[in-house]
């Protein structure tokens, strides 16, 4: 028996209500949406609940939308993968961007430990409850959440290319 | 096993040969000697070190060079092979080790990345790593084939060939090392 | 340098400080990498160890972070496939495959059936190469050095294999949106036979000298364990999944490019410990050589490529001479393609795990966002769990087995 996409729809909208919306498939993926109130609770019951048993963690991961409305200006994408009926369901919450905070899912799934802090390295989204939430990627000392659209990919600082060392033979060893 | 016959001697260097003697500049035998013994270091951070894995193994085999004994100590190494990119983080690291090696010690950066930050022009990536520590040889390529790696330590092994036994007491050494702060 | 010392503030100096000799225990502290040459990449692992047992062990990733994902985001579609080769190095055609399956998916591009198979051909060879260098590399960690220089002769056929088929050895940038650059030469198909012909022999005897041998079965049976429950709660994928007895396989769970077509079995193994983890990639490249087999051999008629011209590059002959093509092919270089608005995510099961592609395009010549979903990084937070308990050697050996690839690690 397999899980229809409708099935995971109607379980979840009967126990969420209105904090869950904007059910859709994307390709082959159904999406939808949960306020980040009910976020950490909807994956809880995708995991837990008997028919639904999203076992599966695959993915977390965060997308800025400055051009967005302040109350949606970030999304965190989970994506959840049940093994036994092979399906895949996408939630994203969309969070404000004066107040970048989620709760954490480390929690229910270990494997969010990391990609949590990768996204608030990236991003800069506190992750409530999580145990160590610090840099993983970057430098601790870095001010900066470079996967935000308003900072440049290239380090400004940087200099040209020091060719001192350049075209050295055996008879002009030193360094220019 | 090797036979015999198969074993290429280097050969001397320039000198006067006479009825029982050669004489020659002391710079030269060192340079022979030390040329033809450089022990690696292999600092590989990612694909170029995997290229150096082929270069080391049987097909290329970089042994040929005097250059069979990986040194892992920083201590015990002639060369040190900065393989892959380095990221800001590992900067300090990558300091840190030059400084533990002895003298006489060079350094080749292998590839585009450790030699300019290849591709990778972004704000976590030194952008070569002759920002941070002296470089003799730079290898191009991303990654660069094992011919390639091998020609730079045949590079490398030419300019130690001919390097002055006092270079690394001149004033000018010392200069370069103020420069980058190395003490 | 101070600043590589431990920090007073770090818990385990605090443990250090604290700690007295009465209680029986000989606590330390020893700094593992990034640089130490068995971790075979730049992860930094500090071990509190009581005598040479492991009482804990911090973490820190991110020696060779190359901002990937900051990079796609300025980058037109074509530009994005050398990044996703510097990902996993040691196979990298499955992540430039992956790269294609995705665009692909996004532009809704059909691919020939001969295209598919030649695809399958190639991911199944990235297998062997990394599992070759992982299983070679576990030996060489427990002291046994001359098995891996002897299947290291056959990597370096799958690279002229490479080299045939696009010009690269190691970092491949294979393939095409739709398909492949160029129908394989005859060469191509002569070295693989030479491949299929003597590589099954020495791998026989790669496994052969390890697999009852007392001393490496010592060093690995039961060491570095994990159990089915936990390695699904860390997010484990790949062979490292199966060798604790789930049989999750994307090319099963969710076949690409006509996986389906292929008769194969997934090994797994029962105890998730480095032993098990070793059989179950020894196993796996049994079966990838049995997949390469039945691919070379019903290889269909037709097309290696798509037909595509809004995506798919002109052929460079046509490039040099007709201003036409030129123009078609700056165009798409340069990614001035139309590129609907879509949100895809594609999985392949990479060599050590499920490695997804999560893009968000906006319709503009970048992607939006694109996300890997690396399977290194997200199994390796379960390491210091994994050496917990155990001596510090087995750490060595447990790290090895494991296959963390730095690059694909760190972004």
């Amino acid at each position: 028996m397999s899980l229809e996409t409708i099935d995971i729809q109607n379980k979840i909208t009967e126990k969420f209500g209105a904090d869950v919306l904007n059910f859709r498939m994307e390709q082959d993926i159904l999406t939808f949406e949960a306020t980040p109130a009910v976020i950490k609770n909807v994956i809880r019951f995708m995991k837990e609940d008997g028919t639904l048993s999203f076992n599966f963690m695959t993915d977390l991961c965060g997308v800025h939308y400055p051009d967005n409305d302040i109350d949606a200006q970030f999304a965190i994408v989970y994506l959840m993968h049940n093994w036994v009926d092979n399906v895949r369901v996408r939630v994203k919450t969309f969070l404000n961007g004066n107040k970048v905070e989620v709760d954490t899912m480390t929690d229910i799934f270990a494997a969010a430990n990391w990609m949590e802090r990768e996204t608030y390295d990236f991003y800069g989204v506190k992750f409530i409850g999580h145990p160590n939430l610090k840099r993983i990627l970057n430098d601790d000392g870095m001010t900066s959440f470079p996967m935000r659209k308003e900072y440049p990919l290239e380090d400004s600082g940087r200099s040209d290319k020091d060719d001192r060392f350049f075209g050295r033979t055996p008879n002009n060893y030193q360094p220019k | 096993m090797s036979e015999s016959t198969n074993i290429n001697i280097v050969p001397a260097p320039d000198g006067y040969t006479g009825n029982g003697f050669f004489a020659t500049k002391f710079d030269y035998v060192i340079g022979l000697a030390r040329a033809n013994s450089m022990w690696p270091l292999p600092f590989a951070t990612s694909c170029c070190g995997i290229e150096f894995m082929a270069t080391m193994a049987s097909t290329y085999d970089m042994g040929r060079f005097g250059a069979e004994r990986n040194s892992f100590s920083p201590r015990q190494a002639d060369m040190l092979l900065v393989m892959g990119t380095i990221s800001k983080k590992m900067g300090p690291i990558l300091r840190n080790v030059y400084e533990q090696m002895a003298e006489p010690k060079w350094v080749i950066a292998v590839g585009a990345c450790a030699s300019s930050g290849g591709i990778f022009d972004t704000y976590s990536v030194l952008q070569g790593i002759d920002k941070i520590i002296p470089v003799d040889v730079y290898v191009p390529g991303c990654p660069p084939r094992p011919e390639q790696i091998l020609d730079g330590l045949m590079q490398l092994q030419e300019i130690v060939k001919s390097e002055s036994i006092h270079r690394r007491g001149s004033e000018v050494y010392k200069e370069l090392l103020e420069s980058y702060k190395i003490e | 340098m101070s600043d590589l010392l431990l920090h007073p503030e770090h818990r385990f100096a605090k443990i250090l400080r604290d700690h007295t000799p009465e209680d029986g225990r000989e606590l330390s502290v020893l700094n593992f990498g990034p640089t130490h040459p068995s971790t075979h990449g730049v992860f930094q692992n500090i071990l509190l160890l009581d005598g040479e047992r492991i009482l804990d062990a911090d973490t820190t990733v991110g020696y060779i972070h190359r901002a990937f994902e900051k990079i796609a985001e300025n980058r037109a579609f074509y530009q994005i496939t050398p990044l996703t080769d510097r990902m996993n190095y040691c196979s990298a055609p499955i992540n430039n495959m992956c790269w294609w399956m995705t665009i692909e998916k996004a532009l809704g591009v059909e691919v020939p059936k001969r295209a598919q198979y030649m695809r399958v051909i190639v991911m199944e060879l990235a297998r062997i190469t990394d599992h070759l260098i992982c299983n070679g590399i576990l030996g060489v960690d427990l002291g046994a050095y001359s098995p891996f220089l002897y299947v290291m002769k056959y990597r370096e056929l799958v690279y002229e294999i490479y080299e045939e088929i696009c010009g690269g050895r190691l970092t491949t940038n294979m393939g095409r949106i739709g398909g492949f650059e160029r129908d394989w030469s005859e060469a191509a198909w002569r070295k693989l036979d030479e491949f299929l012909e003597g590589f099954p022999k020495a791998w026989d005897e790669l496994e052969r000298a390890y697999l009852r041998n007392r001393i490496f079965m010592d060093r690995t049976v039961n060491v570095g364990s994990i159990s089915a429950e936990k390695a699904m709660n860390y997010g484990f994928t790949g062979p490292n999944l199966r060798a604790t007895g789930i049989d999750y396989d994307v090319r099963v769970a969710k076949p690409y490019s006509s996986y389906e077509d292929f008769d194969f079995i997934v090994p797994v193994g029962q105890s998730g410990d480095t032993y098990d983890r070793f059989c179950v990639r020894c196993g796996e490249v049994k079966e990838s050589l049995k997949i390469i087999r039945q691919a070379k051999d019903n290889l269909p008629e037709g097309d290696y490529h798509a037909d595509v011209p809004d995506y798919y590059l002109p052929p460079k002959d046509e490039v040099y001479t007709s201003m036409e093509a030129l123009i078609n092919h700056f165009k798409i270089v340069m990614g001035e393609i139309p590129v609907p608005v879509a949100e895809v995510y594609h999985a392949v099961e990479g060599a050590n795990g499920e490695l997804g592609m999560y893009l968000i395009t906006d319709g503009s010549r970048t992607p939006y966002r694109l996300h890997f979903r690396r399977p290194c990084f997200i199994y390796y937070q379960a390491f210091p769990e994994m050496i917990k308990g155990g001596m510090f050697s087995d750490a060595v050996a447990t790290l090895s087995s494991l296959n963390v690839i730095a690059g694909e690690l760190d972004a």
